[in-house]
């Protein structure tokens, strides 16, 4: 049996579903930023010790986690706002953003927390011994130290829903996959179409998680003490 | 032998006259079941230099950690300068201290610690600068000014660019006294500034000490297993042992005329 695979198929669909890769990789963006904030939200939360609200705080993580995030998108879109007195029905964009956005804060939260667990307790003890009030202590001495070790992974992240994002296309965000969708639909050629948006992942994703390695790697020689050493020996004599 | 003793406990405030500037009154501290200080009574007077000694787990860190307000008494009193630390009135009501109080009255304390703690996304210059700035409001320029004075006193005034981790553990405790010193504070906590160090480094961190000590304005609280030192520059050794103070006076009168047989024991062990 032979491929039917037709190369003028091929080149005329790109331009036709490249046009959505502008939502593809906007809505990428929003979803993060969105992560980026409401992670340090859970982060905040988490710290609370009131008993009652530490669990239930620790409980909607984990549920958050342990539901697939279409479920949670079909949610938010159709089931919400069938809800008398909170429901709200919201543009498939920000039900998206909402969506892909919460779930990955939870993760996100988690990395953030991995990097303030790591700040040494002896910074804390500093900052009350130098008089820093807490927010300062957090400000100027926790964060600058506990955060830039996690970049590499929220770069990872930032890929991971990158390729997440073309759930989207159920609740009808129109970026690469639901074009692609549309142009198969339309001529019979799912084929050609649907190995467009994967090439398009491809060249977009692989590039960049080389660059998050190259990134992780350089990142782990600043933080390696004696790599610090040798290199300022190196520059001072 | 007991009119001696009790002539000891009286010779015991060099500073006499002087309004203590640090009372602790009954303190109580435990760690779960684990009861570490049992009924603290003692004075430190303006300009007094203390060392604390003892066995570990006698509860000397404690001491000057509740003081810093890294570690709340269970109970009693600890009173700073007249004001009391870990209690704050609130309509005519004795309430526990909240951070506002704490950060007031903790204002006049600095701390040197045993692990250095100091800021690695910071150069030591930024080390001594950053607190002066944020917590005490001073321009930049002063706060330069006085960290640079200060790192050189320690003899550090060619490392001002460097970071921590190019630094050896007796200049990274040099820094850390040069940062508590810039915040000007009138007591100084040591808590065992040179057990992490390499032998060779001990001395450097010492002579940083004793310079400071012989300044003479601050009153030094020093926890510290460099007996010699301590005896040398102490206006005041106290021995603790299980949770109380089991002897105190001056290095000579705990030196030679303690019969405490646990002080002769634990001294014993660092001279032989």
């Amino acid at each position: 049996m032979n491929i039917n695979w037709k190369w003028d198929m091929f080149f005329d669909a790109f331009p036709f579903i490249l046009k959505g890769i502008g939502v593809t990789i906007g809505l990428t963006f929003a979803c993060f930023l969105f992560a980026l904030v409401f992670g340090f939200v859970w982060v905040i939360l988490r710290r609370i010790k009131f008993k009652p609200i530490n669990w239930l705080v620790t409980w909607t993580m984990e549920f958050i986690r342990s539901t697939p995030p279409l479920i949670q998108l079909f949610f938010i879109y159709y089931a919400w706002p069938m809800i008398p007195g909170i429901g709200v029905t919201l543009s498939s964009i920000t039900c998206a953003i909402l969506g892909l956005g919460i779930h990955f804060s939870t993760y996100i939260g988690e990395v953030y927390r991995s990097g303030i667990d790591s700040v040494d307790k002896g910074q804390w003890e500093a900052s009350v011994a130098l008089n820093y009030s807490t927010r300062q202590t957090w400000l100027k001495i926790i964060l600058p130290q506990a955060i830039p070790p996690t970049i590499p992974m929220l770069g990872n992240y930032l890929i991971i829903m990158f390729k997440e994002v073309p759930l989207a296309s159920t609740i009808g965000v129109v970026g690469i996959l639901a074009l692609a969708e549309t142009y198969g639909a339309e001529h019979y050629r799912n084929l050609e179409a649907y190995t467009i948006v994967a090439l398009i992942f491809l060249v977009l994703s692989y590039p960049s998680a080389i660059l998050i390695n190259k990134l992780e790697r350089k990142m782990n020689r600043r933080f390696d003490k004696n790599a610090v050493m040798q290199e300022s020996k190196g520059a001072v004599i | 032998m007991a009119e001696l003793v009790k002539e000891m406990k009286q010779s015991i405030t060099p500073k006499r006259g002087a309004k203590p500037i640090v009372e602790y009154k009954d303190v109580y501290k435990s760690f779960g079941e684990v009861e570490v200080l049992k009924g603290l009574n003692l004075d430190i007077f303006p300009g007094e230099k203390v060392a604390l000694i003892g066995p570990s787990g006698s509860g000397k860190t404690t001491i000057i950690r509740m003081l810093m307000t890294l570690e709340q008494p269970t109970s009693g009193e600890i009173i700073v300068d007249g004001t009391d630390l870990w209690h704050m009135k609130k309509n005519g009501k004795t309430i526990p201290a909240n951070e506002k109080h704490l950060r007031e009255v903790r204002g006049d304390i600095g701390m040197v610690f045993q692990h250095f703690n100091l800021f690695p996304h910071m150069t030591i210059l930024e080390n001594c600068m950053t607190a002066p700035i944020q917590v005490k409001k001073e321009s930049k320029e002063t706060a330069r000014e006085r960290s640079v004075e200060m790192l050189e006193k320690v003899g550090l005034g060619d490392k001002l660019d460097n970071y921590p981790s190019q630094l050896s553990g007796g200049q990274k405790q040099r820094v850390a006294m040069a940062r508590a010193l810039v915040m000007r504070p009138k007591i100084m906590l040591f808590d065992e500034v040179t057990s992490a160090l390499d032998p060779e480094l001990v001395g450097e961190v010492l002579e940083v000490i004793r310079d400071i000590a012989e300044e003479g304005e601050m009153a030094m609280v020093l926890v510290t297993h460099e007996m010699d030192f301590a005896l040398e520059i102490a206006d005041r050794v106290i021995f603790l042992d299980d949770g109380v103070i089991a002897e105190q006076g001056s290095a000579s009168e705990v030196l030679e005329e303690s019969d405490n047989e646990r002080l002769q024991q634990f001294l014993y062990r660092f001279r032989s």
